[in-house]
């Protein structure tokens, strides 16, 4: 009682309603343009960019998805989710969207351009670009999750989520700066690190902290058991901060001591997604939910991906090439993208609702979800997608055969998912429009 | 904690689910006259939580903070909305129109959810700490009004 002082700053008003329908929605509707760049481009390379994880092809691609598909849907989501999950609005979220978005969007194509020229003088505008979006974005959001009263596991997953993106991006610069500067870092530890904080850390936390809420909230569930929501995601990021320091301080000369903290990391993976399964199986509502079958995909990924991790500690070393790049396919498209796919098509109807009843004059024109994105569409979407990841996963077996279907289907399938989200875009502004001239 | 706001609310929330679920299935299989006893069910189970949280939780948590144009200002509109859409599935399971239903069940899913989510992780927690003392009797007062 003696904290009501405390209620009446603004974290009393934090239940707050949605930021402006744009500030998530401009993230959303671009992301499926990036995927299809990205697939354009494996359609115009062909097999050759196949031939390595380091051809200039598949680094394009690689960053065209997680940072045009991947990084720019969860930003809006978190924009978005902060009010409703954490009880923490973003402050200035529309001018904080509006900064953001153009720079990722420009920084990522001119960071693309740059590996497929070979290391030119973009490089330095990329790193300007995406430097500044990260700096502002990551302020913004922390700012709000150091506000946020819920204690929640899910506040938690997402503050080592975003505390594992400055890593990522820091590395991932230090990279740029040794390819385009030369300069003398131990690039191969260097590239590892990168890539596990960007993939193991801020985009599987994000996805564990929110989903140990929302799954068993929007699939309807069972919750998780409680010592896995509240500890999963610690330890996870304290295996990756513990192999990351090994692997800092000893380099390669550590091997086994490190293999035991990605072993760690990789076991909470697979037992999340051999949890979520589960659940899934015992879900009450048994009508067909687009979100559970991508979700649904994405742990099967996820699994695969956490399994061959946990091959590390086999003795023998490196996998051949063609399992790295499936690996690298079924962590990014395969649970990536199918995850943020599932909730892109829960949350866009509802938001296109949600605006649309706010307004006094647009309540009662649309009561129906199902309305604002065809459910055959999105499930049209569902099979291309899954038979993308199987396609795309055989052209890194077989290039020469399946390089250009596997590009040509996942093309189809960010063309379709792009229309579905224009679709239910268009419809909120003829609505919006409509109500305005009557 | 086993005597709080937060758990005894949240628990009535999942009851809530539970028979909306339970609806939303028979409609799926067609059958008419288990959703219809479910969907009443339901009516009535969510519209005592609206009553028991608008009459009793909400004034008491207003008066106790002096907030009242905050949370529970919100949570109000939500439940407006709710009622609104309600009264769709209503009318739904009486045409026994099956794509109605589940059209607009699906938006009352996320709806629902996304405000148990906010009232659990924010506003019961506040809740329970701004009112401290208070507690025992206005979880007495809700078990009066039928939430168990
Ligand atoms: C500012 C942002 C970023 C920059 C400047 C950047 C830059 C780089 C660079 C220079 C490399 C090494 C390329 C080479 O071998 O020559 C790399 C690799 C990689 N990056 Fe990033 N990156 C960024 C963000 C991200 C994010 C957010 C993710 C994941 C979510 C990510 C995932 C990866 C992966 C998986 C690889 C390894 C590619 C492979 O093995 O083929 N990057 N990045």
């Amino acid at each position: 009682m003696h904290e009501s002082a405390g209620y009446s700053g603004s974290a009393a008003l934090s239940v707050d309603q949605a930021p402006p329908i744009l500030v998530p929605f401009r993230f959303f509707l671009t992301a499926p343009l990036f995927g299809t760049f990205a697939a354009l481009l494996l359609l115009f390379l062909g097999p050759a960019a196949w031939a390595s994880r380091w051809s200039a092809g598949i680094l394009a691609a690689t960053h065209l998805m997680a940072l045009g598909f991947l990084t720019m849907v969860m930003m809006g989501a978190l924009l978005q989710m902060l009010p409703v999950v954490a009880g923490a609005p973003v402050a200035r979220a529309h001018q904080v969207s509006a900064l953001v978005h153009p720079m990722l969007v420009m920084g990522t194509l001119a960071l693309a351009w740059d590996f497929l020229s070979g290391g030119t003088r973009v490089m330095a505008a990329a790193l300007a670009l995406l430097g500044s979006a990260f700096i502002v974005f990551i302020a913004a959001i922390t700012a709000s999750l150091l506000r946020a009263r819920a204690a929640a596991a899910t506040v938690r997953g997402m503050r080592l989520s975003v505390a594992a993106l400055p890593l990522t991006v820091v590395l991932g610069m230090s990279l740029a700066v040794i390819r385009t500067w030369h300069v003398a870092l131990p690039f191969a530890t260097l590239v590892t690190l990168h890539l596990a904080w960007g993939l193991g850390g801020w985009v599987g936390l994000l996805v564990i902290g929110v989903g140990i809420q929302v799954v068993p909230m929007f699939q309807t569930t069972p919750p998780y058991p409680r010592i896995v929501a509240e500890n999963l995601t610690p330890m996870i990021f304290s295996a990756l901060l513990g192999w990351s320091l090994l692997r800092v301080l000893a380099g390669h000369a550590a091997p086994d001591s490190a293999g035991a903290f990605i072993f760690l990391a990789a076991l909470g993976y697979a037992l999340y997604a051999v949890i979520t399964l589960a659940l899934q199986r015992r879900k009450r509502r048994r009508i067909p939910d687009i979100t559970v079958r991508f979700w649904r995909t994405g742990m099967v990924s996820l699994l695969a991906c956490a399994l061959c991790g946990l091959s590390v500690l086999w003795p023998g070393g490196r996998s051949p090439m063609p399992i790295q790049l499936t690996w690298g396919i079924l962590a990014i498209v395969g649970f990536g993208v199918s995850v943020v796919s599932g909730m892109l098509y829960k949350i866009v109807p509802f938001l296109v609702w949600l605006h649309l009843s706010a307004r006094p004059d647009g309540r009662g024109r649309l009561s129906n979800m199902k309305q604002i994105i065809s459910v055959r569409h999105a499930n049209i979407q569902f099979w291309l997608h899954l038979a993308s990841i199987l396609l795309l996963c055989g052209a890194a077996l077989a290039p020469g055969w399946l390089a250009r279907p596997a590009a040509a289907v996942f093309a189809c399938l960010n063309l379709l998912l792009g229309l579905n989200l224009a679709g239910a875009w268009r419809l909120y502004r003829g609505l919006v429009s409509g109500s305005a001239r009557s | 904690m086993t005597n709080s706001i937060c758990l005894l609310l949240s628990t009535d929330h999942q009851r809530c689910d539970e028979l909306f679920t339970a609806a939303e299935n028979a409609v799926h299989d067609h059958h008419w006259d288990i959703a219809g006893a479910n969907f009443q069910a339901f009516l009535r189970a969510a519209r005592r939580h609206f009553d028991v949280e608008e009459g009793i939780l909400f004034p008491a948590f207003e008066q106790q903070t002096g907030i009242l144009s905050g949370p529970t200002q919100i949570m109000r509109r939500e439940h407006a909305q709710m009622r609104e859409l309600f009264d769709d599935l209503e009318s739904g399971l009486g045409a026994q129109d099956r794509d109605r239903f589940l059209g607009t069940s699906e938006t009352v899913l996320v709806l629902l959810q996304q405000h148990n989510l906010k009232e659990e992780q924010i506003l019961y927690p506040m809740a329970d700490r701004a009112l401290a003392a208070g507690v025992p009797q206005l979880l007495q007062r809700m078990r009066e009004h039928g939430v168990a």
